[in-house]
């Protein structure tokens, strides 16, 4: 009855404070918007320069994915050192000698592929290909939404989650409630249902966006998503109320965000850690996040179902129980009952 | 009714209680009066079970605080306002009186805006109050649920003369009743009405008694000059 009463509030707390609403909903949803014009273009031509090649050489080359010029040496050497152009082609004894630009590596591969198809390595004639999962039209930004969403969704429910719980003990409110018979679990409790509650149609309104107007590739369930958020969103709240124990105003709040929820972001994989040494992937194994993530990456791309998410739907509650629990006793610190 | 036994307790190194000794009975109003730094907001806060002493023992009702079937016995209002300011004043007191009240709550709820005299402000929010009506609302907070022992913490202090009588003519019917009060205060007007009072400073209690018998002991015409010599007197 009590844990009603703590949610109630919270929930007239929320109404009332129309741009922390705000930020949790408009805030994910403007950075997946940005993220999506930035990531979600087909991949981009890559301007080639030959220097006195073979015409034949230069046909193929053009009726390739990429932009060819010819330039006499001199030119094409001074459009390579000014990044103008991606790649110089030219004969080297008699053999064909690619010089690429070379300062952003995430262009390596695709001029290298986009050069080796147009001269007739074309592997897409040899093999064909099927894709298991996804699809051939996928781009970064499918593979880092689900990423993305649970990582959003954790970092604002942090935030205003540990603020609030930080507010309450510096205006005095949290030792004026322990003041009354309610019992230290039954607040933490009331804490998490209320905004268990709002996180739930942050969460709705955060993925509905992303997949219906982002178009964000998903081939899972809904719900299975939802349920998903929803452990991570409690997750943050209990971990964010937790630390704002060692919190003593919202300055020192937010001074958590490099330490706790930025390093969470690397190991999620945003970033592929595989092929890193097993130490820094234990570091991953720690942070709730990692398994939010795999979840999140695991329906909306994979359709798994919860049964193929055991394990990381475990560590989540797993997560979620502790940080609660240590709650309940850091509430100690204000009334020993 | 209240009942301390030799209290002391440290804040790391620095003792802010020192073998403090309080008896108050049913129906009492007592005053504690004190420089600010003295311990009074500490002690108060060990009354409420809110801090167990190092040392020493608190009774409420004969019973042994820290104790949950008393937290309900109680009213308690902190030195600090302790409100939501996102909310308005109704909601505040309907939160804080949910956790005792449940049949005549909206009619508690309403006695006692009418006392403090925010019957008329209580849709409005917390946040656009003036620091009195923020008094008035903790102090209508700690008697919705007409608890048989007040805690108030300076109740009145910065509150206008009107609100101040109204206020303390509601503390007098309540002791009528039976109900005990204890409050915290600089005010020697204030300390005045209350029926005994206790100075504590530097964490002791350096005098006892009722305002009259202080008034004759120190031979001195009002409290104000009680205070003077104790303030001026090395503790």
């Amino acid at each position: 009855m009590n844990i009603l009463i703590v949610a109630k509030r919270i929930l007239r707390q929320f109404l009332r404070d129309k741009r922390s609403v705000a930020l949790m909903v408009v805030a994910p949803g403007l950075i997946l918007s940005l993220l999506w014009l930035v990531l979600d273009n087909d991949s981009r031509t890559a301007e080639v320069a030959v220097v006195e090649a073979p015409e034949q050489i230069y046909e193929q080359l053009a009726s390739g994915k990429m932009e060819v010029s010819i330039l006499d040496e001199k030119t094409a050497q001074k459009q390579l050192n000014d990044a103008e152009i991606d790649a110089l082609l030219k004969w080297d004894e008699n053999r064909p000698l690619l010089i690429l630009e070379g300062s952003d590596p995430t262009d390596h591969q695709m001029i290298r592929t986009s050069i080796q198809e147009a001269m007739g390595v074309d592997r897409k004639e040899a093999v064909s290909i099927q894709y298991w999962h996804g699809s051939e039209d996928m781009n970064f930004f499918d593979y880092t939404g689900p990423v993305l969403i649970g990582f959003f969704i954790f970092f604002f429910v942090f935030l205003v989650g540990g603020v609030s719980f930080l507010r309450e003990r510096t205006q005095g409110t949290l030792e004026r409630v322990l003041a009354t018979p309610i019992q230290r679990y039954e607040l933490v409790g009331g804490y998490l249902l209320g905004f268990g509650l709002f996180t739930l149609l942050q969460s709705v309104l955060i993925v509905l966006y992303s997949v219906y107007v982002l178009d964000m590739y998903m081939v899972g369930e809904m719900w299975m998503v939802l349920f998903i958020t929803m452990l991570l969103a409690l997750t943050a709240l209990s971990l964010g109320t937790l630390l704002s124990t060692y919190a003593k105003n919202e300055f020192q709040m937010i001074q958590f965000i490099p330490l706790v929820i930025v390093p969470q972001l690397f190991f999620s994989g945003l970033f592929p850690i595989e092929g890193l040494s097993s130490w820094v992937q234990v570091l991953g194994k720690l942070m709730p996040l990692t398994y939010g993530a795999e979840a999140l990456r695991g329906i909306m791309l994979r359709n798994e179902n919860l049964g193929d998410l055991q394990w990381q739907v475990f560590m989540l509650l797993m997560f979620f129980a502790i940080f609660t629990l240590l709650n309940v006793k850091a509430l100690r610190r204000h009334r020993n009952l | 009714m209240i009942e301390l036994n030799g209290i002391t307790h440290k804040f790391g190194k620095e003792k802010v209680l020192e073998d403090v000794d309080i008896f108050i009975d049913r129906g009492e109003i007592f005053g504690l009066l004190g420089p600010s730094g003295s311990g009074k907001t500490t002690l108060v806060r060990i009354m409420t079970g809110l801090i167990i002493p190092q040392e020493g023992e608190v009774k409420l009702r004969n019973q042994r605080m820290p104790k949950r079937s008393l937290m309900k016995r109680y009213g308690y209002m902190a030195q600090e306002n302790a409100l939501y300011y996102e909310l308005t004043a109704w909601e505040n007191l309907d939160f804080f009186s949910s956790f005792y009240l449940r049949k005549q709550k909206k009619e508690r709820m309403k006695y006692v805006l009418r006392i403090t005299g925010l019957l008329e402000y209580r849709n409005r929010s917390v946040g656009s109050f003036s620091g009195g009506m923020r008094r008035r609302l903790s102090l209508a907070i700690a008697m919705v649920h007409d608890p048989e022992i007040l805690i108030l913490d300076e109740p009145t202090t910065g509150l206008d003369p009107v609100v101040r009588r109204s206020i303390w003519k509601e503390f007098y019917r309540l002791k009528e009743q039976g109900t005990t009060i204890l409050i915290t205060t600089h005010s020697m007007e204030e300390a005045e009405k209350c029926g005994r009072l206790a100075m504590l400073r530097g964490g002791k209690v350096i005098a006892a008694g009722s305002p009259d018998a202080w008034k004759r002991e120190y031979h001195t015409q009002t409290l104000e000059d009680v205070f003077l010599h104790f303030g001026g007197e090395e503790a």
